[in-house]
């Protein structure tokens, strides 16, 4: 590998980290905002024009708070709680493919930090040592409420992770590799996953719910019943991590679900319109955002419409439901390719 | 029982069919119904720019009119105290002094005139029962504040300024109507 690309993807690596900070930072202010639409409100608008400058305002209001950590919590582990969250959900951006390549000089440039030949899995891999932050800092707090929070989010990131896990086995038969890149290149010229695997869609969308803790899922932090849930005992910035951190993580949940069922940064008429390879790739990143943003709209709209479900309720949909229907669905695939593989 | 509003559902533990079971359908119901309130209209108006549009006879705080002459039209007659439903309203009498007549129009005036702007309901019936057109409510809203003290107003927040430029307009109230309406003769003070 030589200098250029490692300053390329250097650079890339800091773009796509900045992004990812921003958007969460700008999801904040449109849940705000998509919240009080749907609720017949205008939402955040003093702060700067139509309330652009409220995540700022919001952002130093927690960092201005005081840093309060529990004397009878484990200190250590009470830091580190935040932090794995928000590294995780940082971490999961390296594997995703935000646009084809660039060939500057001869040379190409791959929009994509690390084209891994596991990438789906090093997602699990992310998705699944989350949870660790959230864990360990709901157990570190030595608070009832908090301990509460963190076994609900344990069990039901286990629960889900299964049911997530076998709706991508069906997408792997139909694939055929689990690299990122493969997968993206595979759905080019509008053949969409979503089209193939509308069931295994279905599932993993359900399962990305549960598994970045957004309503109906949200139960590790429902108020009413545990006050704050895992970060009860959390205040100042490292509340603003574990809240920053949903947010990352709806983001990089709606780009890997864009990725693995919307064709990523595919588009429509993608060689029709007789543009230079480059302006076709910016084009195609840009039509990759439009579909995050679509997504993201989606988590939202899912959250202000669904009350949350039930503990029971919630394992039951998780067991009972959506596990059977993931072994179906590989089952349905399995054999579709099998009598379809042998003429 | 019958009910009242014929919109009561009867709820029943009944299984749940297959489409109900697998929520979707659901959903997208629910989903239908939120995204149709995202672009409806909003009720809410943005104050400070904003300000709803008023009644044309919208009854605010008073004002404690002056004549042409910039005379103050009170006499301290008391009938607004005792029309007054809430008892808002306390005054003293005073009587006007040699060379004093351009500041008052009759021999008698209100030396103190208070209303409680917290016992105030603002039905208007002071206005409704002042002879001399001294009193009308306008449309300007009582400010709020944290302590019951500053809502008792006196003559000095009540009176009109002298300024002619800045009077107060009550129009509005005191419309051809209703000056004829009190000129009833079937009224006490018009015999």
């Amino acid at each position: 590998m030589d200098w250029t690309i490692i300053i390329f993807k250097t650079i890339l690596l800091f773009i796509i980290l900045v992004v990812t900070l921003v958007v969460a930072l700008y999801s904040t202010y449109g849940e705000r905002k998509v919240a009080a639409f749907m609720q017949d409100r205008r939402g955040p608008n003093r702060a700067g024009p139509f309330g652009l400058l409220q995540p700022f305002a919001d952002g130093l209001k927690m960092l201005m708070k005081e840093e309060i950590i529990p004397l009878t919590a484990n200190k250590r582990l009470f830091i580190l709680g935040p932090s794995i969250a928000m590294t995780t959900a940082l971490l999961t951006g390296v594997v995703i493919p935000w646009g084809g390549t660039f060939t500057i000089g001869g040379q190409e440039f791959s929009l994509q930090i690390a084209d891994l030949n596991i990438g789906i899995l090093y997602v699990f891999a992310m998705v699944s040592i989350g949870v660790y932050g959230i864990m360990i800092g709901g157990w570190a707090s030595n608070n009832k409420y908090a301990l509460l929070g963190a076994i609900r989010a344990a069990s039901q990131m286990i629960s889900y992770e299964l049911a997530m896990g076998m709706s991508i086995v069906a997408l792997v038969l139909t694939t055929g590799s689990l690299s990122l890149h493969d997968i993206v290149t595979q759905q080019h010229g509008g053949h969409w996953n979503i089209f193939y695997q509308p069931l295994g869609f279905l599932i993993f969308i359900t399962c990305s719910f549960a598994e970045t803790n957004r309503a109906p899922f949200d139960l590790p932090e429902c108020e009413t019943e545990l006050i704050g849930g895992y970060h009860t005992e959390y205040s100042s910035m490292k509340l603003g991590f574990y809240l920053f951190a949903e947010y990352i993580n709806m983001f990089i949940s709606s780009a890997v679900i864009t990725t693995l069922y919307f064709g990523g940064y595919n588009m429509p008429f993608m060689d029709q319109l007789g543009l230079s390879p480059n302006a076709v790739t910016l084009l195609g990143t840009a039509f990759f955002f439009l579909k995050i943003f679509g997504m993201i709209f989606l988590f939202m709209w899912i959250r202000w419409t669904l009350p949350r479900f039930r503990y029971d309720q919630l394992m039951n949909l998780g067991w009972k439901g959506l596990i059977p229907l993931s072994i179906f669905n590989i089952i349905a695939t399995g054999v579709y390719y099998f009598f379809t593989e042998l003429k | 029982m019958k009910s009242l509003t014929n919109r009561s559902k009867v709820v029943s533990d009944k299984k749940m069919t297959f489409m109900e079971r697998i929520y979707i359908p659901a959903i997208l119901k629910g989903m239908s119904i939120t995204i149709r309130h995202f672009f409806s209209k909003k009720a809410t108006i943005n104050y400070p720019e904003q300000k709803r549009e008023f009644s044309k006879v919208y009854r605010g705080q008073h004002v404690l009119k002056r004549d042409d002459l910039g005379r103050e039209r009170c006499t301290a007659c008391g009938l607004c105290a005792v029309a007054c439903p809430a008892e808002a309203i306390t005054m003293v009498a005073a009587e006007r002094k040699p060379g004093e007549e351009h500041l008052y129009r009759e021999e008698k005036y209100a030396a103190i005139y208070e209303i409680n702007m917290l016992r105030c309901i603002f039905c208007g019936d002071c206005e409704d029962a002042c002879p001399k057109e001294a009193i009308f409510l306008t449309d300007r809203i009582v400010a709020s504040d944290t302590e019951r003290k500053p809502f008792i107003y006196g003559k000095d927040i009540l009176l009109e300024p002298l300024d002619p430029q800045q009077r107060i307009d009550i129009s509005a109230r005191q419309t051809e109507k209703v000056i004829q309406f009190k000129q009833n003769k079937g009224f006490a003070h018009n015999k």
